[in-house]
Protein backbone atom coordinates (compact mmCIF):
# COMPACT_ATOMS: atom_id res chain seq x y z
CA UNK A 1 0.00 0.00 0.00
CA UNK A 2 1.23 3.47 -0.43
CA UNK A 3 0.69 5.06 2.99
CA UNK A 4 0.83 8.82 3.92
CA UNK A 5 1.26 10.52 7.14
CA UNK A 6 1.00 14.00 7.94
CA UNK A 7 2.40 15.22 10.77
CA UNK A 8 3.00 19.04 12.11
CA UNK A 9 5.40 20.31 13.97
CA UNK A 10 4.00 22.00 17.76
CA UNK A 11 4.94 23.17 20.71
CA UNK A 12 5.62 20.67 23.52
CA UNK A 13 2.50 20.41 25.60
CA UNK A 14 4.54 21.06 28.82
CA UNK A 15 5.48 24.38 27.58
CA UNK A 16 3.69 27.77 28.67
CA UNK A 17 2.50 30.03 26.09
CA UNK A 18 3.89 33.63 26.01
CA UNK A 19 3.18 36.54 23.59
CA UNK A 20 5.96 38.91 22.05
CA UNK A 21 5.17 41.45 19.57
CA UNK A 22 1.92 39.93 18.69
CA UNK A 23 3.17 36.73 18.20
CA UNK A 24 3.45 33.29 20.08
CA UNK A 25 7.45 33.45 21.53
CA UNK A 26 9.35 30.36 20.25
CA UNK A 27 12.25 31.20 21.93
CA UNK A 28 13.80 28.34 23.67
CA UNK A 29 10.51 25.97 23.65
CA UNK A 30 10.75 22.80 22.98
CA UNK A 31 9.38 21.40 20.02
CA UNK A 32 7.84 17.75 19.13
CA UNK A 33 5.26 15.92 16.54
CA UNK A 34 2.00 16.97 16.74
CA UNK A 35 0.99 13.82 19.50
CA UNK A 36 -2.52 12.97 16.82
CA UNK A 37 0.14 12.97 14.53
CA UNK A 38 2.23 10.58 15.96
CA UNK A 39 -0.89 8.40 16.34
CA UNK A 40 -1.52 8.60 12.76
CA UNK A 41 2.66 7.86 11.91
CA UNK A 42 2.37 4.53 14.41
CA UNK A 43 -0.83 3.29 12.50
CA UNK A 44 0.71 4.14 9.31
CA UNK A 45 3.65 2.20 10.09
CA UNK A 46 1.14 -0.77 11.78
CA UNK A 47 -0.82 -0.82 8.77
CA UNK A 48 2.62 -1.25 6.31
CA UNK A 49 3.64 -4.10 8.35
CA UNK A 50 0.90 -5.97 7.92
CA UNK A 51 0.20 -5.16 4.33
CA UNK A 52 3.30 -4.19 2.78
CA UNK A 53 3.90 -0.78 0.66
CA UNK A 54 5.78 2.01 1.89
CA UNK A 55 5.14 5.21 4.40
CA UNK A 56 5.91 8.57 3.38
CA UNK A 57 5.73 11.42 6.25
CA UNK A 58 5.09 14.17 4.75
CA UNK A 59 5.54 17.98 6.74
CA UNK A 60 4.73 21.49 5.47
CA UNK A 61 6.81 24.55 7.69
CA UNK A 62 10.56 25.51 7.96
CA UNK A 63 13.99 23.90 7.71
CA UNK A 64 13.41 23.12 11.72
CA UNK A 65 10.41 20.46 10.97
CA UNK A 66 13.25 18.42 9.45
CA UNK A 67 14.09 16.96 13.27
CA UNK A 68 10.52 16.11 13.39
CA UNK A 69 10.43 14.16 9.88
CA UNK A 70 13.51 12.03 10.98
CA UNK A 71 11.97 11.09 14.28
CA UNK A 72 9.08 9.69 12.30
CA UNK A 73 11.75 7.83 10.12
CA UNK A 74 13.42 7.13 13.05
CA UNK A 75 9.92 5.34 14.36
CA UNK A 76 10.13 3.28 11.63
CA UNK A 77 8.54 5.52 8.38
CA UNK A 78 10.15 4.85 5.00
CA UNK A 79 10.97 8.55 3.13
CA UNK A 80 10.06 12.14 4.32
CA UNK A 81 9.06 14.81 2.18
CA UNK A 82 9.08 18.34 3.65
CA UNK A 83 7.52 21.35 2.06
CA UNK A 84 9.24 24.55 2.89
CA UNK A 85 6.97 27.25 2.64
CA UNK A 86 9.45 29.77 5.16
CA UNK A 87 11.29 31.79 2.23
CA UNK A 88 7.61 31.93 0.03
CA UNK A 89 4.24 32.80 2.55
CA UNK A 90 3.99 35.15 6.08
CA UNK A 91 0.38 33.91 6.60
CA UNK A 92 -0.58 30.28 6.15
CA UNK A 93 -4.39 29.02 6.71
CA UNK A 94 -6.00 26.06 6.83
CA UNK A 95 -7.17 26.74 3.53
CA UNK A 96 -2.95 27.20 2.24
CA UNK A 97 -2.03 24.58 4.24
CA UNK A 98 -4.28 22.06 2.38
CA UNK A 99 -4.01 23.65 -0.62
CA UNK A 100 -0.41 22.75 -1.04
CA UNK A 101 -0.48 19.53 0.52
CA UNK A 102 -3.24 18.40 -2.04
CA UNK A 103 -0.95 19.98 -4.63
CA UNK A 104 1.48 17.71 -3.88
CA UNK A 105 -0.16 14.30 -3.31
CA UNK A 106 -3.08 14.77 -6.56
CA UNK A 107 -0.77 12.15 -8.61
CA UNK A 108 0.56 10.06 -5.60
CA UNK A 109 -2.02 7.18 -5.79
CA UNK A 110 -1.66 7.00 -1.69
CA UNK A 111 -3.69 4.47 -1.04
CA UNK A 112 -4.50 5.49 2.70
CA UNK A 113 -3.64 9.02 4.09
CA UNK A 114 -3.21 9.61 7.87
CA UNK A 115 -3.75 12.36 10.11
CA UNK A 116 -4.18 13.74 13.72
CA UNK A 117 -7.75 14.65 13.92
CA UNK A 118 -6.35 18.36 15.29
CA UNK A 119 -3.33 20.15 16.28
CA UNK A 120 -2.50 21.12 19.45
CA UNK A 121 -1.57 24.75 18.50
CA UNK A 122 -4.20 25.32 16.01
CA UNK A 123 -6.49 23.40 16.83
CA UNK A 124 -9.05 23.25 14.08
CA UNK A 125 -9.29 19.78 12.30
CA UNK A 126 -9.72 21.38 9.23
CA UNK A 127 -6.58 20.88 6.56
CA UNK A 128 -7.32 16.95 6.92
CA UNK A 129 -10.74 16.52 5.74
CA UNK A 130 -10.39 19.47 3.58
CA UNK A 131 -7.19 17.46 1.66
CA UNK A 132 -9.40 14.51 1.05
CA UNK A 133 -12.02 16.92 -0.49
CA UNK A 134 -9.65 18.78 -2.47
CA UNK A 135 -8.49 15.13 -3.81
CA UNK A 136 -11.98 14.22 -4.05
CA UNK A 137 -11.14 10.77 -1.93
CA UNK A 138 -13.17 9.50 1.07
CA UNK A 139 -12.29 10.57 4.42
CA UNK A 140 -13.22 9.50 8.51
CA UNK A 141 -12.50 11.48 11.51
CA UNK A 142 -11.09 10.89 14.89
CA UNK A 143 -10.67 6.95 14.24
CA UNK A 144 -10.06 4.52 17.08
CA UNK A 145 -9.37 1.44 15.08
CA UNK A 146 -8.52 0.77 11.35
CA UNK A 147 -8.47 -2.50 10.15
CA UNK A 148 -7.84 -2.65 6.25
CA UNK A 149 -9.27 -5.42 4.36
CA UNK A 150 -8.98 -5.12 0.22
CA UNK A 151 -10.45 -2.27 -0.87
CA UNK A 152 -12.44 -0.81 2.39
CA UNK A 153 -11.48 -0.13 5.68
CA UNK A 154 -13.21 -1.02 8.92
CA UNK A 155 -12.99 1.91 11.12
CA UNK A 156 -14.29 2.56 14.58
CA UNK A 157 -14.42 6.10 15.69
CA UNK A 158 -15.27 8.25 18.22
CA UNK A 159 -17.97 10.98 18.06
CA UNK A 160 -18.64 12.57 21.29
CA UNK A 161 -17.92 9.29 23.86
CA UNK A 162 -20.39 7.20 21.43
CA UNK A 163 -18.46 5.01 18.62
CA UNK A 164 -18.87 4.50 15.27
CA UNK A 165 -18.32 1.26 13.26
CA UNK A 166 -17.97 2.27 9.76
CA UNK A 167 -16.86 1.08 6.71
CA UNK A 168 -14.92 3.22 4.24
CA UNK A 169 -14.07 2.37 0.54
CA UNK A 170 -10.45 3.38 -0.28
CA UNK A 171 -8.52 5.51 -1.09
CA UNK A 172 -9.41 7.38 2.18
CA UNK A 173 -7.82 9.90 4.39
CA UNK A 174 -8.03 9.03 8.36
CA UNK A 175 -7.81 11.49 11.35
CA UNK A 176 -6.43 9.95 14.60
CA UNK A 177 -8.15 9.90 18.14
CA UNK A 178 -6.25 9.12 21.13
CA UNK A 179 -6.33 5.92 21.85
CA UNK A 180 -5.62 4.73 18.02
CA UNK A 181 -2.73 2.72 19.12
CA UNK A 182 0.33 3.42 21.44
CA UNK A 183 3.31 5.22 19.40
CA UNK A 184 6.67 3.51 20.13
CA UNK A 185 9.55 5.62 20.89
CA UNK A 186 12.29 5.49 17.79
CA UNK A 187 15.04 3.05 18.85
CA UNK A 188 18.76 3.71 18.82
CA UNK A 189 19.26 1.51 15.63
CA UNK A 190 15.81 3.26 14.18
CA UNK A 191 17.58 6.35 14.49
CA UNK A 192 21.19 5.49 12.91
CA UNK A 193 19.13 4.36 10.25
CA UNK A 194 16.88 7.57 9.83
CA UNK A 195 19.52 9.99 9.18
CA UNK A 196 20.06 7.84 5.73
CA UNK A 197 16.26 6.94 5.16
CA UNK A 198 15.43 9.86 2.13
CA UNK A 199 14.33 13.10 2.81
CA UNK A 200 12.84 15.16 -0.28
CA UNK A 201 12.69 19.26 0.06
CA UNK A 202 10.56 20.96 -1.97
CA UNK A 203 9.36 24.61 -2.29
CA UNK A 204 6.13 26.35 -4.02
CA UNK A 205 7.80 26.27 -6.81
CA UNK A 206 8.67 22.72 -7.35
CA UNK A 207 4.56 22.14 -7.26
CA UNK A 208 3.99 24.95 -9.75
CA UNK A 209 2.50 27.01 -7.50
CA UNK A 210 2.72 30.55 -7.23
CA UNK A 211 1.93 32.59 -3.63
CA UNK A 212 -1.35 34.49 -4.60
CA UNK A 213 -2.46 30.84 -5.69
CA UNK A 214 -2.58 29.64 -1.95
CA UNK A 215 -3.01 33.17 -0.36
CA UNK A 216 -4.99 32.76 3.29
CA UNK A 217 -8.37 33.35 3.30
CA UNK A 218 -8.10 34.55 6.88
CA UNK A 219 -6.47 36.77 8.98
CA UNK A 220 -5.16 36.75 12.66
CA UNK A 221 -5.31 40.18 14.16
CA UNK A 222 -4.58 39.95 17.62
CA UNK A 223 -3.39 36.70 19.92
CA UNK A 224 -4.05 37.32 23.41
CA UNK A 225 -3.76 35.22 27.01
CA UNK A 226 -6.45 34.04 28.77
CA UNK A 227 -6.70 36.81 31.99
CA UNK A 228 -5.02 35.00 35.22
CA UNK A 229 -7.66 33.58 37.64
CA UNK A 230 -7.65 35.38 40.68
CA UNK A 231 -6.44 32.89 43.64
CA UNK A 232 -9.29 30.35 44.64
CA UNK A 233 -11.04 30.35 47.99
CA UNK A 234 -9.16 27.15 50.01
CA UNK A 235 -12.23 25.95 52.27
CA UNK A 236 -11.41 25.33 56.29
CA UNK A 237 -12.49 23.81 59.12
CA UNK A 238 -14.02 20.72 59.47
CA UNK A 239 -14.56 18.57 56.73
CA UNK A 240 -18.69 17.98 56.69
CA UNK A 241 -18.85 21.78 57.51
CA UNK A 242 -16.33 22.48 54.51
CA UNK A 243 -19.06 20.64 52.18
CA UNK A 244 -21.62 22.27 53.39
CA UNK A 245 -20.03 25.90 52.38
CA UNK A 246 -19.26 24.61 49.49
CA UNK A 247 -22.41 23.54 48.49
CA UNK A 248 -24.08 26.99 49.63
CA UNK A 249 -21.41 28.61 47.73
CA UNK A 250 -22.22 26.85 44.41
CA UNK A 251 -26.03 27.31 44.83
CA UNK A 252 -26.05 30.64 46.03
CA UNK A 253 -22.96 32.77 45.02
CA UNK A 254 -21.77 30.97 41.73
CA UNK A 255 -25.19 29.96 41.49
CA UNK A 256 -24.13 26.84 39.14
CA UNK A 257 -26.13 24.45 40.65
CA UNK B 1 -25.89 45.48 6.31
CA UNK B 2 -27.85 42.58 5.36
CA UNK B 3 -25.84 39.27 5.15
CA UNK B 4 -28.28 36.36 4.76
CA UNK B 5 -26.60 33.68 7.26
CA UNK B 6 -27.38 29.83 7.39
CA UNK B 7 -27.48 27.74 10.13
CA UNK B 8 -27.61 24.23 9.95
CA UNK B 9 -29.50 22.47 13.41
CA UNK B 10 -28.16 19.31 14.02
CA UNK B 11 -30.46 16.75 15.44
CA UNK B 12 -29.38 14.17 17.59
CA UNK B 13 -31.91 11.54 19.19
CA UNK B 14 -34.98 13.26 18.10
CA UNK B 15 -33.80 16.88 19.10
CA UNK B 16 -32.36 20.16 18.25
CA UNK B 17 -28.90 20.30 20.56
CA UNK B 18 -28.49 23.41 22.33
CA UNK B 19 -25.66 24.47 20.11
CA UNK B 20 -28.22 25.04 17.27
CA UNK B 21 -30.09 27.51 19.30
CA UNK B 22 -26.30 28.84 20.20
CA UNK B 23 -25.48 29.41 16.72
CA UNK B 24 -28.79 31.06 15.43
CA UNK B 25 -27.80 33.91 18.44
CA UNK B 26 -24.29 33.57 16.88
CA UNK B 27 -25.99 34.29 12.98
CA UNK B 28 -28.27 37.32 14.60
CA UNK B 29 -24.38 39.19 15.11
CA UNK B 30 -23.39 39.10 12.13
CA UNK B 31 -26.65 39.07 9.78
CA UNK B 32 -27.38 42.76 9.87
CA UNK B 33 -30.97 42.91 8.82
CA UNK B 34 -30.38 39.73 6.71
CA UNK B 35 -32.14 36.61 6.57
CA UNK B 36 -31.66 33.80 8.91
CA UNK B 37 -32.54 30.68 7.34
CA UNK B 38 -31.93 27.12 9.54
CA UNK B 39 -30.81 23.96 7.98
CA UNK B 40 -31.80 20.32 8.74
CA UNK B 41 -30.89 17.26 7.16
CA UNK B 42 -31.65 14.10 8.32
CA UNK B 43 -34.18 10.72 7.66
CA UNK B 44 -36.91 12.75 9.64
CA UNK B 45 -35.71 15.71 11.06
CA UNK B 46 -39.09 18.36 9.94
CA UNK B 47 -40.26 18.10 13.26
CA UNK B 48 -37.48 20.46 14.64
CA UNK B 49 -38.11 23.34 11.96
CA UNK B 50 -40.48 25.88 14.56
CA UNK B 51 -38.28 24.70 17.59
CA UNK B 52 -35.62 26.57 14.97
CA UNK B 53 -37.88 29.35 14.32
CA UNK B 54 -38.71 29.50 18.29
CA UNK B 55 -34.88 30.30 18.61
CA UNK B 56 -34.27 32.98 16.08
CA UNK B 57 -34.34 31.25 12.35
CA UNK B 58 -36.52 33.47 9.86
CA UNK B 59 -37.32 30.37 8.18
CA UNK B 60 -36.46 26.93 7.59
CA UNK B 61 -35.31 24.53 5.03
CA UNK B 62 -35.09 20.62 5.29
CA UNK B 63 -33.39 18.00 3.37
CA UNK B 64 -34.78 14.24 3.94
CA UNK B 65 -33.70 10.75 2.77
CA UNK B 66 -33.72 7.64 3.84
CA UNK B 67 -29.60 7.76 3.20
CA UNK B 68 -29.53 10.81 5.46
CA UNK B 69 -30.15 8.73 8.47
CA UNK B 70 -26.66 8.37 10.15
CA UNK B 71 -24.65 11.37 9.53
CA UNK B 72 -21.68 10.48 6.78
CA UNK B 73 -19.56 13.63 5.12
CA UNK B 74 -20.20 12.81 1.84
CA UNK B 75 -24.38 12.25 2.42
CA UNK B 76 -24.38 15.46 4.88
CA UNK B 77 -22.19 17.37 2.44
CA UNK B 78 -24.20 16.68 -0.78
CA UNK B 79 -27.45 17.49 1.16
CA UNK B 80 -26.12 21.13 2.49
CA UNK B 81 -24.76 22.00 -0.94
CA UNK B 82 -28.10 21.68 -2.32
CA UNK B 83 -28.96 23.76 0.32
CA UNK B 84 -26.56 26.27 -0.37
CA UNK B 85 -26.83 26.26 -4.21
CA UNK B 86 -30.55 26.98 -4.11
CA UNK B 87 -29.70 30.18 -0.93
CA UNK B 88 -26.39 31.24 -1.92
CA UNK B 89 -25.45 32.84 1.56
CA UNK B 90 -23.03 35.13 2.45
CA UNK B 91 -22.36 33.65 5.81
CA UNK B 92 -22.62 30.07 7.32
CA UNK B 93 -22.95 28.92 10.72
CA UNK B 94 -22.27 25.08 12.31
CA UNK B 95 -21.93 23.59 15.81
CA UNK B 96 -18.26 22.87 16.32
CA UNK B 97 -19.35 18.93 17.19
CA UNK B 98 -18.26 15.89 15.66
CA UNK B 99 -20.34 16.73 13.06
CA UNK B 100 -19.26 20.14 12.74
CA UNK B 101 -16.03 19.34 12.82
CA UNK B 102 -16.13 16.61 10.54
CA UNK B 103 -18.07 18.62 7.83
CA UNK B 104 -16.61 22.02 7.62
CA UNK B 105 -14.00 21.72 6.18
CA UNK B 106 -15.38 19.73 3.17
CA UNK B 107 -17.51 22.71 2.57
CA UNK B 108 -15.44 25.27 2.91
CA UNK B 109 -12.85 23.26 0.48
CA UNK B 110 -15.93 22.94 -2.06
CA UNK B 111 -16.31 26.85 -1.66
CA UNK B 112 -12.67 27.43 -1.53
CA UNK B 113 -13.58 29.75 1.66
CA UNK B 114 -11.38 30.44 4.69
CA UNK B 115 -13.12 28.85 7.63
CA UNK B 116 -12.79 29.87 11.84
CA UNK B 117 -13.66 26.96 13.91
CA UNK B 118 -14.01 26.10 17.48
CA UNK B 119 -15.15 30.02 18.13
CA UNK B 120 -16.17 31.14 21.56
CA UNK B 121 -16.98 34.95 21.10
CA UNK B 122 -17.75 37.30 18.15
CA UNK B 123 -16.84 41.01 18.56
CA UNK B 124 -17.96 43.64 16.47
CA UNK B 125 -21.14 43.06 14.39
CA UNK B 126 -21.99 42.09 10.74
CA UNK B 127 -19.27 42.74 7.93
CA UNK B 128 -17.11 44.03 10.93
CA UNK B 129 -17.36 41.33 12.87
CA UNK B 130 -14.27 39.75 14.81
CA UNK B 131 -13.75 36.17 16.05
CA UNK B 132 -12.07 34.59 19.01
CA UNK B 133 -11.05 31.23 19.14
CA UNK B 134 -8.55 29.24 21.79
CA UNK B 135 -5.28 27.94 20.15
CA UNK B 136 -2.89 26.14 22.24
CA UNK B 137 -6.25 24.58 23.75
CA UNK B 138 -7.38 27.68 25.62
CA UNK B 139 -3.39 28.84 26.65
CA UNK B 140 -4.11 31.60 24.21
CA UNK B 141 -6.88 32.95 22.38
CA UNK B 142 -6.82 34.50 18.66
CA UNK B 143 -8.90 36.74 16.71
CA UNK B 144 -9.70 36.36 13.48
CA UNK B 145 -11.54 37.64 10.76
CA UNK B 146 -12.17 36.41 6.56
CA UNK B 147 -11.27 39.34 4.08
CA UNK B 148 -13.04 37.86 1.60
CA UNK B 149 -16.15 35.43 1.35
CA UNK B 150 -18.44 33.29 2.21
CA UNK B 151 -18.01 33.76 6.04
CA UNK B 152 -17.96 30.09 7.47
CA UNK B 153 -17.66 29.58 11.06
CA UNK B 154 -18.11 27.02 13.37
CA UNK B 155 -18.92 28.07 17.34
CA UNK B 156 -18.35 25.77 20.46
CA UNK B 157 -20.71 24.87 22.74
CA UNK B 158 -21.95 26.48 25.42
CA UNK B 159 -20.00 29.98 25.14
CA UNK B 160 -22.41 31.97 22.82
CA UNK B 161 -25.79 32.45 24.85
CA UNK B 162 -29.13 31.33 22.80
CA UNK B 163 -31.36 33.57 22.45
CA UNK B 164 -34.68 33.09 24.95
CA UNK B 165 -37.25 30.93 22.92
CA UNK B 166 -40.15 32.53 21.77
CA UNK B 167 -43.21 29.88 20.81
CA UNK B 168 -45.18 32.84 19.10
CA UNK B 169 -42.83 33.40 15.98
CA UNK B 170 -43.60 31.92 12.90
CA UNK B 171 -41.83 30.93 9.56
CA UNK B 172 -41.89 29.08 6.40
CA UNK B 173 -40.93 25.60 6.46
CA UNK B 174 -39.88 24.39 2.76
CA UNK B 175 -37.51 21.07 1.58
CA UNK B 176 -35.08 20.86 -1.08
CA UNK B 177 -34.57 17.31 -2.53
CA UNK B 178 -31.76 16.19 -3.41
CA UNK B 179 -30.08 12.93 -4.47
CA UNK B 180 -27.89 11.44 -1.93
CA UNK B 181 -25.46 8.77 -3.72
CA UNK B 182 -21.99 6.75 -3.99
CA UNK B 183 -21.75 7.47 -0.12
CA UNK B 184 -18.11 6.03 0.05
CA UNK B 185 -18.76 5.28 4.06
CA UNK B 186 -21.28 3.88 5.78
CA UNK B 187 -22.05 3.13 9.56
CA UNK B 188 -22.28 0.11 10.19
CA UNK B 189 -23.80 0.01 13.76
CA UNK B 190 -23.24 3.21 16.89
CA UNK B 191 -23.18 1.93 20.30
CA UNK B 192 -23.55 4.68 22.99
CA UNK B 193 -20.68 4.21 25.46
CA UNK B 194 -21.59 4.22 29.52
CA UNK B 195 -21.27 8.08 29.73
CA UNK B 196 -24.97 7.73 30.41
CA UNK B 197 -25.81 9.80 27.75
CA UNK B 198 -24.68 13.10 28.97
CA UNK B 199 -22.24 14.59 26.68
CA UNK B 200 -19.08 16.45 27.62
CA UNK B 201 -18.61 19.03 25.01
CA UNK B 202 -22.51 20.83 25.94
CA UNK B 203 -22.49 19.41 29.29
CA UNK B 204 -23.47 22.19 31.87
CA UNK B 205 -21.42 20.53 35.01
CA UNK B 206 -18.83 17.96 34.43
CA UNK B 207 -17.37 15.86 37.35
CA UNK B 208 -13.66 14.84 36.42
CA UNK B 209 -11.67 11.97 37.92
CA UNK B 210 -7.73 11.70 37.84
CA UNK B 211 -5.27 8.64 39.82
CA UNK B 212 -6.98 9.63 42.72
CA UNK B 213 -9.91 7.99 41.84
CA UNK B 214 -7.37 4.33 42.40
CA UNK B 215 -9.58 2.13 40.22
CA UNK B 216 -12.47 1.79 37.91
CA UNK B 217 -14.61 1.68 40.56
CA UNK B 218 -13.36 4.91 42.28
CA UNK B 219 -15.79 7.02 39.36
CA UNK B 220 -18.78 5.49 41.02
CA UNK B 221 -19.30 8.09 43.44
CA UNK B 222 -18.37 10.83 40.72
CA UNK B 223 -20.81 9.29 38.10
CA UNK B 224 -23.67 9.43 41.30
CA UNK B 225 -22.57 13.13 42.04
CA UNK B 226 -22.51 13.76 38.08
CA UNK B 227 -25.83 12.32 37.46
CA UNK B 228 -27.40 14.16 40.42
CA UNK B 229 -26.39 17.72 38.83
CA UNK B 230 -27.28 16.44 35.69
CA UNK B 231 -23.48 16.37 33.95
CA UNK B 232 -21.10 14.26 32.38
CA UNK B 233 -18.17 12.32 33.67
CA UNK B 234 -14.95 13.38 32.91
CA UNK B 235 -11.01 12.17 33.47
CA UNK B 236 -7.54 13.18 33.46
CA UNK B 237 -4.87 11.56 30.92
CA UNK B 238 -3.42 9.82 34.15
CA UNK B 239 -6.98 8.07 35.03
CA UNK B 240 -6.97 7.15 31.47
CA UNK B 241 -3.45 5.79 31.05
CA UNK B 242 -4.21 3.61 34.41
CA UNK B 243 -6.61 1.85 32.41
CA UNK B 244 -9.11 3.69 35.12
CA UNK B 245 -11.79 4.69 32.34
CA UNK B 246 -11.74 5.33 28.61
CA UNK B 247 -9.82 7.52 26.31
CA UNK B 248 -12.75 8.86 25.16
CA UNK B 249 -13.30 10.81 28.75
CA UNK B 250 -9.71 12.79 29.01
CA UNK B 251 -9.82 15.85 29.08
CA UNK B 252 -6.75 18.16 28.57
CA UNK B 253 -4.17 18.88 25.40
CA UNK B 254 -4.77 15.78 24.18
CA UNK B 255 -8.28 14.77 24.75
CA UNK B 256 -11.19 17.13 24.57
CA UNK B 257 -11.15 20.94 25.81
CA UNK B 258 -14.29 21.70 27.68
CA UNK B 259 -16.11 24.88 28.73
CA UNK B 260 -18.38 23.92 31.31
CA UNK B 261 -20.62 26.54 33.57
CA UNK B 262 -18.81 23.92 36.67
CA UNK B 263 -16.04 22.05 36.44
CA UNK B 264 -15.64 19.01 39.54
CA UNK B 265 -11.59 18.10 39.77
CA UNK B 266 -11.69 14.87 42.17
CA UNK B 267 -8.52 13.47 42.23
CA UNK B 268 -6.96 15.51 39.68
CA UNK B 269 -3.36 16.58 40.28
CA UNK B 270 -3.47 19.60 37.75
CA UNK B 271 -1.09 19.23 34.98
CA UNK B 272 -0.57 22.00 32.45
CA UNK B 273 -1.86 19.87 30.17
CA UNK B 274 -4.80 18.78 31.76
CA UNK B 275 -5.36 22.79 33.02
CA UNK B 276 -5.13 23.69 28.87
CA UNK B 277 -8.47 21.47 28.68
CA UNK B 278 -10.72 22.61 31.44
CA UNK B 279 -9.04 26.06 32.93
CA UNK B 280 -11.70 28.25 30.92
CA UNK B 281 -14.31 26.66 32.53
CA UNK B 282 -16.66 29.15 34.36
CA UNK B 283 -16.29 27.63 37.93
CA UNK B 284 -13.64 25.00 39.27
CA UNK B 285 -13.89 22.83 42.45
CA UNK B 286 -10.66 21.47 43.37
CA UNK B 287 -10.56 17.86 45.86
CA UNK B 288 -7.65 16.93 46.26
CA UNK B 289 -5.25 15.28 49.17
CA UNK B 290 -2.16 17.32 48.26
CA UNK B 291 -2.64 21.00 49.51
CA UNK B 292 -0.21 21.79 46.97
CA UNK B 293 -1.60 20.41 44.29
CA UNK B 294 -1.59 22.46 40.94
CA UNK B 295 -5.42 22.43 40.69
CA UNK B 296 -6.00 24.27 43.61
CA UNK B 297 -4.30 27.43 41.34
CA UNK B 298 -6.58 27.52 38.98
CA UNK B 299 -10.16 26.89 41.36
CA UNK B 300 -12.40 28.97 42.49
CA UNK B 301 -13.21 26.65 45.42
CA UNK B 302 -11.03 24.68 46.87
CA UNK B 303 -11.65 21.41 49.27
CA UNK B 304 -8.00 19.70 50.97
CA UNK B 305 -9.27 16.14 51.42
CA UNK B 306 -9.99 12.80 50.41
CA UNK B 307 -12.44 12.31 47.50
CA UNK B 308 -13.68 9.42 48.79
CA UNK B 309 -15.27 11.43 51.92
CA UNK B 310 -15.78 14.52 50.23
CA UNK B 311 -17.51 13.40 47.33
CA UNK B 312 -20.17 11.50 49.18
CA UNK B 313 -20.77 14.07 51.56
CA UNK B 314 -21.36 16.24 48.93
CA UNK B 315 -24.15 14.14 47.35
CA UNK B 316 -25.64 13.97 50.71
CA UNK B 317 -25.70 17.64 51.08
CA UNK B 318 -27.13 18.57 47.81
CA UNK B 319 -29.99 15.94 48.20
CA UNK B 320 -30.28 17.18 51.41
CA UNK B 321 -30.23 20.84 50.18
CA UNK B 322 -32.57 20.13 47.38
CA UNK B 323 -34.94 18.86 49.65
CA UNK B 324 -35.21 21.86 51.47
CA UNK B 325 -35.37 24.02 48.86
Amino acid sequence: MNIYALVKRTFDTEEKISVQNGEIAEDGAEFIINPYDEYAVEEAIRVRDEHGGEVTVLTLGGEDAEKQLRTALAMGADKAVLINTEDDLDDIDEYTAAAIIAEYLKDKEADLILAGNVAIDGGSGQVGPRIAELLDINYVTTITELKIDGDKANIVRDVEGDSETIEAQLPLLATAQQGLNDPRYPSLPGIMKAKKKPLEELELDDLDLDEDDVEAKTERVEIFLPPEKAAGRILEGDLQDQVKELVGLLRTEAKVI
Amino acid sequence: MSNKVIVLGEVRDGALRNVSFEAIAAAKKVAGDGEIVGVLIGDDVQGSAPEMIAYGADRVVTVEHPHLKHYTSDGFGQAFMAVYEQEQPEVIVFGHTAQGKDLSPKIAAKLQSGLVSDVTEIEGEGDDAVFIRPIYSGKAFEKVKINEGPVFFTIRPNNIQAAEKDGSRSGDVSSVTADIQNLRSVVKEVVTKATDGVDMSEAKVIVAGGRGVKGPEGFEPLKELANLLGGAIGASRGACDADYCDYSLQIGQTGKVVTPDLYIAAGISGAIQHLAGMSNSKVIVAINKDPEANIFKVADYGIVGDLFEVVPMMIEEIKNTKVNA
